[in-house]
This record gives structure tokens, sequence and C-alpha cells, in this order.
């Protein structure tokens, strides 16, 4: 807005003659715009400021800064008392049990991903259910997802698999042979293979993965993806030769992590600061990078530096490879870096910035699909097009 | 060297329907094998001249030729027997498209020598051997008594070749046809009619409706396209209204509406044509002959089509409509009685109307207005009524955003979309189309509406828009266009010269507001040629996203939706 027009002044000298009631440009910056969410969704995670999975995410890494930590038992102590609020509406008697408490359960297990836990989540609501109707069970189900959802609007895996689970519950309950406990039995195998199923799915993209691997080549890697690593272990395993380039990863310092990993397997690895990924691009064969989601272009989001990164390798010809299960895929579509929810995270600098000193803090961003050569998915090696062709088949 | 039996059968029985011992007869041939030792150098002759200039190895084979059109079929079926790829042999038709097309054939003998010569080292013997056959036919015909085959088959191979978009010479062959085809289709109007064959354009008239005079000073580079003197259309045909005889009045009216520009936006003119064969259909009864009503109505259909052609070239969701209203014709069965298969189709256009115009478009303004954010500044070119209702609706919802509005001559569309958005309170500025590089640095979206999107995510749309959008990608803005599933379609288009439609050049020479118009006596100046264009094509590069009742799409995903959602899955 502020580069957009050279009007702006009048436009902001317009809107402050007029009433109180029209928002004033400065804070229409500052403020998330809550246009963003198609619907208006109450959201009742009392930290608006602080994305709760890049704050797993960190805690999984376990590198984290004291004060970080501090905010992050605020956030906790916080947490409680708000989750009676947000129980499910469904039956007249107050449920002790809340879904969101259970999907943190699950979700503080590091090597879970953020899908399962929510599907195990949706499915310790079918096991406490005392819905009698398959549309009863249903309705508690959506109430249990939206506000899963609503809980973490940032969160791309969460959105993505209490849709695909959700989908799949609405695609397969018109069965008019089937009783309701067979049904409910039938939901919960379901959300049990579900766990199965991203599981393998790390040892199907790392199997494909390794292939592009070849013996002497320099890879550079971005953030910490599990599944990144799983398919770095699988190709030394095969005894495949190669060296890692890792960027530091700022403000989390996922290269540490990753270094860390990798040193473990035996894997030379190098660590860059994230200034000096042009400076190494010319040596490096190939980038690996995670996605915390891909969306209906074909683009991915993930850790912010990814659209950096991948800028610099398609200028330097370098391939690009992006390893992601399938149950990531969103129908999200950003037109460009602001158009999707923001997600922000604290920074440390380590001193002290002025308050006058304003601070980009969003943890991600988005890569367009055009920077991207492959997808590794399980559901096979995918081009970005087909992102979206999947995901008419699976939703429509 | 003799083709294998797979070709065979897979051609003949797809050409011609002839039995395959037709195959097992030419075989036992002798002078087969000779051509195959001498087809290499004849391909060079069919470029260089006319086909009469065949090297002696040939005359003998000739001398076996009768004149029959019939024994021709059996050689050019040979030939295709050894065309493994009939679609691969560009050069094959090229050099018959040279040898009997009398119309162009200097200007199709320049390019099709280079692609000769680029293509001859790919080309098989069994293509080779194609060529060579057509060769021959084209000399047998070229020297047959019977002059008024050879129009019927350069019809028929020009319907062939118009049944791909393109007016270039490059097309499939399908030359076994021709004969039979000739028969077959000699009463119907071609599909895809490119008006720079003269034979062609005088059967069509004899067959038109519409008197029509073709316009004074054709652009060269257009002649495959109808141009038309405009003017007295109008006249005439409301003159002629009594001698309509089989068209239904409503179907007349709608094409009065059509000629008069009345009815412009393609959504609109595929509803009135829908509604206007809904009172044909009403009012239909089967003859008492021995047709059954899907024959007859679907003859009647292709008559007021190709009426409604005549008055305005159609658009391609007009189009989908008609094939999706044939369909539907087709899969009546007999066992219904007139007046439940007639309730039947009619509530099927009513559902259709509804579920694929009148739904789909409030399901594409709900996805839309998720992308309109407070701040935004929003820039549209020219009058989609679609692009109208988005921005109403997200007005709608308090939204904070002001519209740029770019307007082009001649038809200044952009004019009435303004009105109705000052009139409803939002900030507009209005601007030409000359000067959106100037305006492009404080857009921040661009929303355009499309007359259709091709299989390659090419959008086909109001001619300004490709240059719209190439300036959003200069200037990094994300282009949203917004257009409705029924009117995408399979066909691929790489330009926007070879189908396009021309519009009335004297309105670009008459600019409102002036009194002396320089450009008044255009028609006399030999030199001055004036065109005005209705469509232009942006390629998919140049599209962020395409909005659809399904949600937003990558243009590379145009054909899963067709595929998905095609013709087959019409009913809702």
């Amino acid at each position: 807005m502020w580069w957009r027009s050279a009007s702006f002044i009048l436009d902001r000298n317009d809107n402050l003659l007029q009433d109180d009631s029209v928002p004033k440009p400065e804070s229409r910056l500052l403020s998330p715009p809550a246009s963003y969410m198609a619907e208006t969704v109450h959201n009742p995670n009392p930290i608006n400021k602080i994305s709760a999975y890049y704050q797993t995410r960190a805690a999984h890494h376990g590198v984290v800064t004291s004060d970080w930590l501090a905010q992050a038992q605020a956030a906790v102590g916080r947490d409680q008392p708000s989750d009676s609020d947000t129980s499910l509406k469904s039956s007249a008697s107050v449920k002790p049990f809340s879904v969101i408490e259970e999907f943190n359960n699950w979700r503080k297990q590091p090597d879970l991903a953020e899908a399962v836990a929510a599907v195990r989540a949706l499915a310790s609501v079918i096991r406490s259910s005392e819905a009698n109707t398959i549309a009863e069970l249903q309705s508690e189900l959506k109430a249990a997802s939206d506000s899963l959802k609503s809980w973490d609007t940032t969160s791309i895996s969460l959105t993505a698999g209490c849709d695909l689970f959700m989908r799949y519950i609405t695609r397969t309950s018109a069965f008019e042979y089937e009783d309701f406990n067979s049904a409910k039995s039938r939901f919960l195998e379901r959300a049990e293979k579900f766990g199965e199923i991203s599981y393998k799915a790390r040892k199907i993209i790392a199997m494909l993965g390794q292939d592009f691997i070849f013996n002497g080549c320099t890879i550079l890697v971005h953030g910490f993806s599990r599944v990144v690593l799983e398919i770095l272990k699988t190709a030394a395993e095969s005894r495949k030769v190669f060296r890692v380039l890792c960027t530091e990863g700022r403000p989390d310092r996922t290269g540490l992590r990753f270094a860390n990993e990798l040193a473990k397997l035996d894997v030379p690895v190098k660590l860059l600061i994230d200034s000096a990924v042009a400076y190494s691009m010319d040596e490096v064969d190939m980038v690996f990078v995670g996605a915390d989601g891909v969306v209906e272009s074909g683009g991915i989001i993930n850790m912010m530096g990814t659209y950096q990164i991948a800028l610099v390798a398609k200028t330097m010809d370098k391939p690009v490879y992006v390893a992601a299960e399938s149950y990531k895929f969103a129908r999200l579509y950003p037109l460009d870096q602001k158009d999707m929810v923001p997600a922000v995270r604290p920074i440390d600098f380590g001193v002290p910035i002025p308050s006058k000193v304003e601070v980009e803090t969003s943890a991600r961003d988005y890569t367009p699909p055009q920077y991207l050569t492959l997808l590794f998915t399980d559901l096979g090696v995918l081009t970005p097009s087909v992102v979206s062709d999947e995901l008419i088949q699976l939703y429509l | 060297m003799i083709p294998p039996a797979r070709h065979a059968s897979d051609n003949l029985s797809r050409a011609v329907g002839m039995a395959v011992p037709t195959v097992s007869q030419l075989r036992v041939h002798p002078p087969v094998d000779s051509l195959q030792a001498g087809s290499y150098a004849l391909s060079d002759s069919v470029f260089s001249a006319s086909p009469t200039r065949s090297p002696s190895s040939r005359i003998g084979i000739d001398g076996e030729f009768s004149e029959d059109s019939a024994n021709w079929i059996k050689r050019d079926n040979s030939g295709r027997l050894t065309a493994a790829v009939p679609t691969g042999v560009p050069d094959l038709t090229q050099s018959i498209e040279a040898s009997n097309n009398e119309n162009n054939g200097e200007v199709v003998g320049g390019p099709p020598q280079k692609n000769s010569k680029l293509l001859k080292a790919k080309t098989t013997k069994a293509e080779r051997r194609a060529l060579q056959e057509a060769q021959r036919a084209a000399k047998a015909s070229a020297k047959a008594p019977e002059q008024t085959s050879k129009p019927e088959k350069q019809a028929n191979q020009k319907k062939y070749v118009s049944q791909l978009a393109s007016s270039s010479v490059v097309h499939e062959k399908k030359g076994g046809d021709k004969p039979l085809e000739k028969d077959r289709k000699k009463d119907m109007p071609p599909p895809r009619m490119q008006f720079d064959n003269k034979s062609w354009v005088e059967k069509a008239k004899k067959r038109s409706v519409v008197k029509q005079t073709e316009a004074r000073n054709r652009v060269e580079i257009f002649r495959h396209l109808p141009q038309y003197e405009r003017g007295n259309q109008l006249s005439d045909l409301g003159s002629s209204f009594f001698q309509m005889g089989d068209m239904h009045p409503a179907v007349y009216k709608v094409g009065l509406q059509f000629l008069a520009g009345d009815i412009m936006w393609s959504n609109t003119r595929c509803i009135s044509m829908l509604q206007a064969f809904q009172k044909v259909i009403e009012d239909y009864s089967t003859p008492p002959e021995r047709t059954t009503l899907a024959r007859d109505l679907t003859a009647k259909i292709n008559a007021s089509v190709s009426f409604l052609n005549e008055c305005r070239p159609l658009s391609i969701s007009m189009g989908n409509a008609i094939r999706f209203l044939k369909a539907r014709i087709t899969k009546l069965t007999l066992a219904q009685t007139e007046s439940e298969a007639k309730t039947s189709l009619c509530s099927d256009i009513d559902n259709y109307i509804q579920a694929k115009i009148v739904l789909a478009d409030k399901q594409i303004v709900i996805h839309a207005v998720t992308k309109i954010c407070d701040g935004d500044v929003i820039l549209t070119y020219g009058s989609s009524s679609l692009i109208e209702m988005i921005i109403l609706r997200a007005h709608e919802l308090r939204r904070q955003f002001r519209v740029v509005i770019v307007d082009s001559r001649p038809n200044l569309e952009g004019q009435q979309l303004l009105r109705k958005l000052v009139e409803k309170g939002l900030s507009c500025t209005y601007t030409h189309i000359n000067a959106v590089s100037y305006v492009m640095h404080e857009a921040t979206k661009i929303f355009l509406g499309a007359a259709s999107v091709l299989s390659n995510g090419t959008v086909y749309s109001t001619v300004g828009t490709a240059c719209i959008a190439m300036v959003a990608h200069a200037y990094h803005v994300p282009v949203l266009v917004c257009c409705e599933s029924y009117k995408f379609h399979e066909r691929v288009q790489l330009d926007s010269i070879c189908s396009n439609e021309l519009g009335d050049p004297d309105v670009i020479a008459k600019v409102p507001g002036r009194t002396n118009n320089c450009l008044d006596d255009w028609a006399s100046k030999e030199n001055l040629q004036l065109l005005n264009l209705a469509y232009d094509v942006t390629p998919a590069d140049y599209v962020s996203t395409i909005v659809t009742e399904y949600g937003m799409i990558p243009p590379t995903s145009v054909p899963v939706i067709v595929r998905e959602f095609g013709r087959e899955h019409v009913l809702i």
C-alpha cells in the first residue's frame, strides 16, 4: 500500500477526514488484515501473534533461546483455562475432554507429523463421542475439526489433515447397509491407517528421492525437514558419497540441528550463514527442501528463506527438489507473499531493539511453482502442475 | 516394404469402411515395388512445380490408371496403408494442397519447400509412398475430364483442413476419405470454414439465409475469416422475415439481435440462444414421415445454428452449449413419448443455464472475493458481468479498495462498468488502454473476464486483454481470470490470427465527437485496410490463476477440469 500509489498521501488525508469508524491507514498497516479469513472465526488461541505451529517445530528442534522459552511457558500456562471454552458444543453436558488438548499431546512427540496428530485427535473425538447416528457424529467431528483449524490458522498440514479426514468421513458415510458401530470402527481404523500411511510416506519419498543423488554431488539444504533427512539417510545407507551444505536457518537455527544429524550419519556437512547461499551456489548440484504445505498452484510454503534460495538456484540453473507428503497438499492459492495467513515468530537478535524499529517476524514464505523443478511425494515424483490435478481429483 | 496388416485395416476401416481384401488385391500389383524405389525422388518434384512434371518411372504406372474415381480411392487407400502415422506427414498434405488448390498454389509453394527440406530426413518409406500416391492421384484428377469432382474433393479436403484451427497449410491428411465424405457432407456447412477458399465461399453463399456482401478492402492476413459489409444486412433480413419458412421466429429474433449488436456478451448470447432453442423444442412436433424425433430435431437445430452463425459467428461458449444440447437429444430413447421428450429437453436446458451459468457465477464470486483485501487497487479491462458482480460483492462486504477501469475503442465497454460502480459508491479511476503501463505500477491485482479458456491454459478474450496481461506480468502484478467452466474448450490456439472474429471496420474510422474524420473515405484508398478484431489470445504464462466455480486453478489444470467435468458429466 505504501509503495503502490503516488496518491497514498491523498488517500490518507481522505481517510483522516472520514469518520472514526474507518480504520486509519497506520493501524491498517500494523494489524494483520482480518479479511484474509473467509469467515470470521473465533480464534480461541490467546496469543494471536505467535504461530503455534512454528513454536512446536522449534521445540522439536530443541534449539531454543531462553526468553523464547519463557514466552512459550506463558503460552502453555494461558492455554489451559481457555481450552474449556473450546470444548465441543454437541452435547449439553460440558465434556472434560478437549480436542485441542488431545492434539497438543500428540503434537509434542517430535517424530509425529502435524497432520497425523490432527487425525489422531479427531479419532479420539470419535472414540469419546456419545453420538448415536452417523449424522450426529459427523457434525461433532466437523465442530472439532473447525476448532482445531481455528486454533492454529497458520498450520497448513493441520488444516490439510483435518480436511482429508473429514472428506473421507463425508464421502463414505452414505453407506446404507452399514450400521453405526461398524461405521465408527471403520473411521477409527482409517485414522490409524493414516498414521501408518504418513510414516510409510516418508520411506517412499526417501526411496524416490535418493535416486536423484549421485556420487560426488553437493546438496544444499534449507530448514529442518524430517523427510529430507530421511532421503539423505537412505542415500548415505546406500553408500553414496555426497556432501551437504546447510544454511543456518535463523531464527530457528535449524541448520545447526540438521548438521548435527548429518554428522551422526558421517556425511560431510558444511554450515553456511543464510547470506552465503548465492556465494556457494555455484558449487551446489541440487537443492533439497521440505514443505510446510504445497499449494494449488504447485508452489510451496516453507520456512522463511526458501524463496530466496529457489530464486538464486533458478538463476544459476540448479534444480530445486521439494520433498513433501501428499497430505500436505492444500487448497490455497497465494498470489504473492502477503496473500497467506500471517504466521509470526519472535526473533531474538541478542541485543535489545528500540521499540520504534519494526521487525519482520513472518516465519514462512511462498515459493511460486516456476522456481521448483520436481516434487517428491508418496504419489510419485511430480511436476508442480500435477499438484492441482491431484487436488481436483481428491476434493472435487 | 509391403505395409503391415495392422495399419491397413486400421486406416481402411477408419477411413472408408472398405473390405480388407482390397489390400491384398493391391499388394499383388507389380508396380507397387517400383514405386518405392522412385518415391524419394518424387517428393522433390512435387514442391518444385505442378504435378504434371513427373519422372519417367511413373508414366508406366499412370498408364494403368483409369480415370475412374473409384480406382482413385483404392490407389489412395494403398497410399494410406503405408502412411504408418498419418498425422506425421505434413509435407504430403502440402503436396496435395499445392497440386490441387488452384487458388493459392503459388502462395503455398513457398513454405512447403522449406518444410519439406526439414522434414525430408524424417519421412519414412511409408510416408514417401503415401506422398507419391497422392501425387499420382492429383495428377489423375488433374487429367480427369470430370472437373466437377475436383472442387468437391478440394472442398472435402478443406473441410478436414478446417477442422483444425489453423490457417496455415499444415494439416492432417485423410485423403482417402475425400470422395465418400463429399457425398455425405456436401449439404452440411463446414464447421470451421476457411473463407479464403473461393469455391467454399460460393457454396456457403448458396446455402446462406443472410445475404452478405464481402467487405471491400480485406486484410490479407485475415482472409480466412469472414469479412462482410455492414449496414444492409439488418434491413435485408428484416424484410425477408416472411420468407423464412422453417426458421422459428424465436431463433430469427435472436439472430437479428445478434446482428444488430443488441446482445453482446458471451453469457447473454448463450442464454438467449438456449432460450430460443427451448421455444423451438416446445413448438416442435415430429413430422409424420419415417424420421425420429431425435434426428429431425437435430436437423432443425443445425439449421438454426447455421443461421445464427451467419448473423454473428458463434462464440465458444455457445458451441459448447449446442454440443450439450445435441448430446441430450441423442440420448432420448424411443420409449419416451414426444411430449415427455420435449419437456425433459426443456428442463435439461433450464438446468444447464442454472447450473453452468447462474450458479457457477455465484460460486465464482464467492471464490474471487476472498482475494480482494483492504487496500487493494483492482484493475479491470472492459466490461465483464462476472467481474462486476465480484467487485460489487466485495464492496458489500465492506472491503476498502479502489478500482481502475481500463477501456478501449471502439466499443468503449468500460463506461458501462464505470457507471454502475460509481453509482454504488466505489472510487474508480478510468483510463484508456494506451495508458496501461502508466497506471500499472499502482495496481495490486488484475481481474479479467474471458470468452473462453483453451486447453493449454491460453485465455481467449476481448481484444486488448493480452496487452493488459503482458504489462501486468512485466510489473509482477498477479492476473486473475474469472471464467465459468462451461466455456473451457479442448482445443489449443497459439496465436490470435488463426481463429478470430472481425468486426466492422467503419467503427474504427469514425471517432465520436469529431466532425471531420480523415478516414472517412478509407475504402477508396487501395493501400489502406482497417482491421477491427474482436478477440485475442493471452498465453498461460501471463495468467496467475483461473477462478472457476470449482475453485482457483492454475492455467495448466484446464484440461483436468475438461476431463473430469467434461460434457459427459454434464448433468449436475
